[in-house]
C-alpha cells in the first residue's frame, strides 16, 4: 500500500540523480505534493513559487523553452484551476512541461470539496496536445514519471492523497501511453477503472466471484481505442469508474471511442454527479460509493436492470 | 497592392535605429493591418521605438539561427501588438518581407497574435494578457542554472499590468534575484474600453514596483537616443522595470492618443492619409 504521491516524490528524487535538466516547482504545498524530497537533495533546481499557481505554470513554460524539464506541482484542483496558462503558455507553446495533480477525487476527505480535483481530466483532455496519465499504484507511478520525464511533450498526471493496493510487479510492468491492462479476465461485464477505482473494481469483482472482466486505464489521454472496440463488440456492459465528474473524465471518452464503431456493448459510467464534501477519507469514499461495497451495490443494481 | 508591397521590400537586412526607419516601419505596419482588414494599430505603434532600439541596439541574436542557445530573449508580452514586433524582426532578416503582407490571412505564420511554433523567431505564443512575464521569468531562471549570460527583454502594455498573474511575477523575480529580466512597459494608457487611468488605473506605478524591489527606471518611450541609453541598465542581483512612456498611435498625427485606434484595421482612405504623414 502507497500513496500514489509517495511514489511520485521519491522517482521524482531519484530521477534528479540522473538528469539535470529536471528542475521543479511547487506552490506552497511541497510537504503535501512531496516534492520536497527533490527540494531538499537538488535545492538549485526547486522553485518555491509560493501560493500563484498561475505563475507557476507560466515560469514552467519559460523553463522547458529553454531546454529544462519542468515538473510543476500542487494539488489537481489548483493546477487545473488556471486552465488559461495551461492553455496557452504550456499546450499553445508546445511547452515541455509536465504538471502533476495531487490529491485528486472526493477521497482526500476532511479538506471538502474545495480541495478536491473532480474536473481536472475533462477539462486538459481538451486540449490538442496533453497527454493525461493516472497510476493506479506505487509501481505503475515510477513508470509513469520515468516515461514522462523521459517523452517530449507536455502532459499532467493525475495522483492520489490516499494510499493504494499494490497491483503491479515491477519487474515486468511497462508503461506504454493508449495501452491499457487488462487485470483479470471474465465474461459478459468489462470494468474499466482508473487510479483508486481500479483496486475498487478489483476487490468487487472478487466479491462477486470474479465473473467480471477489470481494466486498467491509466492513459486517460489517449486512450487504448482498439481494445475498448473490442469490449465493445465482445461484452454486454462496459462499466467505467473513476474518482472525478462522470462528464468529461474515463467515461466520457470511452464513450466517445465505443461512438465510432457498432458493437453490441451498452455504457454505465460510474463517477461523480455531484459536488464533494467533508468526511473521513473511507467514509467520504464509501459515501459516493466508489469503494467496492458501492461498486458491488452498483453492479447488482445494473445487472437487475438487464 | 503591388506598389504597397514594393516599398514594403525596400530596406536593408541590418535594422537601422532612425527616425526613417521608424517612419518605414510604421507605414509597413499599416499596410499590413489594412491588408488583414483587422489588427491593432495604436499598441503598435506605442511600442515600436522600443522594440527598433531593443533589436537593433541591444539583442544578441543571430537571424540565420533564432534558436541560438546563447542568444538574448525579447517576448512581446502584449501580443496584440505583434504587427511591430513582425515588422522589426523582417527587418533583421529572420524572414523573408514578403510574409508581412500575409498577416492574419489563412495560413500565414504571421498569426494574429504571436505564435512560437509556426513562427522560430517569436520567443512565446502570447496574446492572452499577463502571462508573458512569468514565461519570461522562466527563461532567465534557466539562464542563471546554466550559467548563461544571455538578457531576457519582456514587453508589457500598461492596460495588461491589470492582471493579477503580473503581480504573482512581480514578487517572484526579485526573490530569485533575476538581474537577466528586464521588463518594458509601453505605458500609452490606453486600452480597449477607455483610458487605462479610468478602466483600471496603475498609479503610482513606479512606487509599486519599487515596492516589489524592482530597479524601477524611466524612459520616453520614443526617444530612441533615450531608450538607447536607459534600456541596457540593469543592477546587480535585482531584476529591472522600465516604464516607457509612450503615445498609443504615435506616427500618425490622426491616431495619436485616440483610443478608437486600438483594435481597428484603416480604410483606404485613412491608410492614403497616413501614408502620406508617413513617407513625406
Amino acid at each position: 500500500m502507497k500513496a500514489t504521491r509517495d511514489s511520485f516524490g521519491e522517482e521524482l528524487a531519484a530521477l534528479g540523480e540522473r538528469d539535470p535538466s529536471i528542475v521543479v516547482l511547487d506552490a506552497d504545498l511541497s510537504k503535501s505534493t512531496k516534492t520536497d524530497k527533490f527540494a531538499k537533495k537538488f535545492p538549485e533546481r526547486f522553485f518555491e513559487m509560493g501560493i500563484a499557481e498561475a505563475n507557476m505554470i507560466g515560469t514552467a513554460a519559460g523553463l522547458a523553452l529553454s531546454g529544462k524539464i519542468p515538473f510543476a506541482a500542487s494539488f489537481g484542483a489548483f493546477i487545473t484551476g488556471r486552465y488559461d496558462q495551461i492553455r496557452m503558455s504550456v499546450s499553445y507553446n508546445r511547452a515541455n512541461v509536465k504538471l502533476v495533480g495531487t490529491h485528486s477525487g472526493v477521497a482526500i476527505g476532511e479538506d471538502g470539496h474545495s480541495q478536491m480535483g473532480l474536473e481536472d481530466v475533462a477539462l486538459l483532455r481538451s486540449l490538442p496536445n496533453f497527454s493525461i496519465y493516472q497510476p493506479a499504484d506505487d509501481v505503475e507511478t515510477r513508470a509513469v514519471i520515468q516515461y514522462a520525464a523521459a517523452e517530449f511533450g507536455p502532459c499532467y498526471i493525475r495522483l492520489t492523497r490516499q494510499k493504494l493496493p499494490d497491483l503491479f510487479n515491477a519487474a515486468t510492468y511497462k508503461f506504454v501511453p493508449g495501452k491499457w491492462a487488462t487485470l483479470h479476465e471474465g465474461s459478459d461485464i468489462a470494468l474499466i477503472g482508473t487510479g483508486a477505482l481500479t483496486s475498487s473494481l478489483m476487490e468487487a469483482n472478487k466479491k462477486m466471484g470474479n465473473k467480471f472482466t477489470v481494466i486498467n486505464a491509466c492513459s486517460l489521454k489517449p486512450v487504448d481505442e482498439k481494445l475498448i472496440l473490442h469490449l465493445a463488440e465482445n461484452y454486454d456492459l462496459i462499466v467505467t469508474a473513476e474518482d472525478h465528474y462522470s462528464i468529461g473524465g474515463l467515461g466520457s471518452a470511452v464513450a466517445e471511442v465505443m461512438s465510432l464503431a457498432p458493437g453490441k456493448a451498452s455504457l454505465h459510467r460510474i463517477g461523480l454527479e455531484t459536488f464533494g464534501e467533508s468526511g473521513g477519507p473511507e467514509e467520504v469514499f464509501a459515501h459516493f460509493k466508489l469503494d467496492a461495497a458501492g461498486i458491488v451495490e452498483r453492479l447488482e443494481r445494473l445487472q437487475d436492470g438487464i | 497592392m503591388n506598389i504597397q508591397t514594393q516599398s514594403i521590400l525596400e530596406g536593408s537586412q541590418k535594422l537601422i535605429n532612425d527616425q526613417a526607419t521608424a517612419n518605414r516601419l510604421r507605414s509597413t505596419i499599416l499596410r499590413m493591418i489594412h491588408s488583414a482588414k483587422s489588427g491593432h494599430p495604436g499598441g503598435s505603434f506605442s511600442c515600436l521605438d522600443i522594440l527598433m532600439t531593443i533589436f537593433a541596439d541591444l539583442l544578441r541574436f543571430r537571424a540565420d539561427d533564432p534558436e541560438w542557445a546563447d542568444r538574448d530573449r525579447c517576448i512581446l508580452s502584449k501580443g496584440h501588438g505583434v504587427p511591430a514586433l513582425y515588422a522589426v524582426q523582417a527587418e533583421c532578416g529572420f524572414f523573408p518581407k514578403e510574409w508581412l503582407m500575409t498577416l492574419r490571412h489563412l495560413g500565414s505564420p504571421l498569426q494574429g497574435h504571436p505564435d512560437r511554433f509556426r513562427m522560430a523567431c517569436v520567443e512565446a505564443a502570447t496574446g492572452s494578457l499577463g502571462q508573458g512575464l512569468s514565461i519570461a521569468q522562466g527563461m532567465a531562471l534557466a539562464g542563471k542554472l546554466d550559467k548563461k549570460d544571455y538578457r531576457v527583454f519582456c514587453i508589457v502594455g500598461d492596460g495588461e499590468i491589470q492582471e493579477g498573474q503580473i503581480w504573482e511575477a512581480a514578487m517572484s523575480a526579485p526573490k530569485f534575484k533575476l538581474d537577466n529580466l528586464t521588463v518594458i512597459v509601453d505605458y500609452n494608457h490606453g486600452q480597449i474600453d477607455g483610458r487605462s487611468d479610468e478602466v483600471m488605473s496603475l498609479e503610482p506605478l513606479a512606487d509599486k514596483w519599487r515596492a516589489f524591489n524592482w530597479n524601477v527606471l524611466e524612459v520616453d518611450g520614443h526617444d530612441r537616443k533615450e531608450l538607447k541609453k536607459v534600456l541596457p541598465q540593469k543592477l546587480a542581483g535585482q531584476p529591472t522595470l522600465i516604464i516607457a512612456h509612450t503615445i498609443k498611435g504615435k506616427g500618425v498625427s490622426f491616431m495619436e492618443g485616440v483610443i478608437d485606434w486600438h483594435g481597428v484595421a484603416p480604410s483606404d482612405a485613412e491608410l492614403a492619409k497616413a501614408l502620406k504623414e508617413l513617407e513625406s
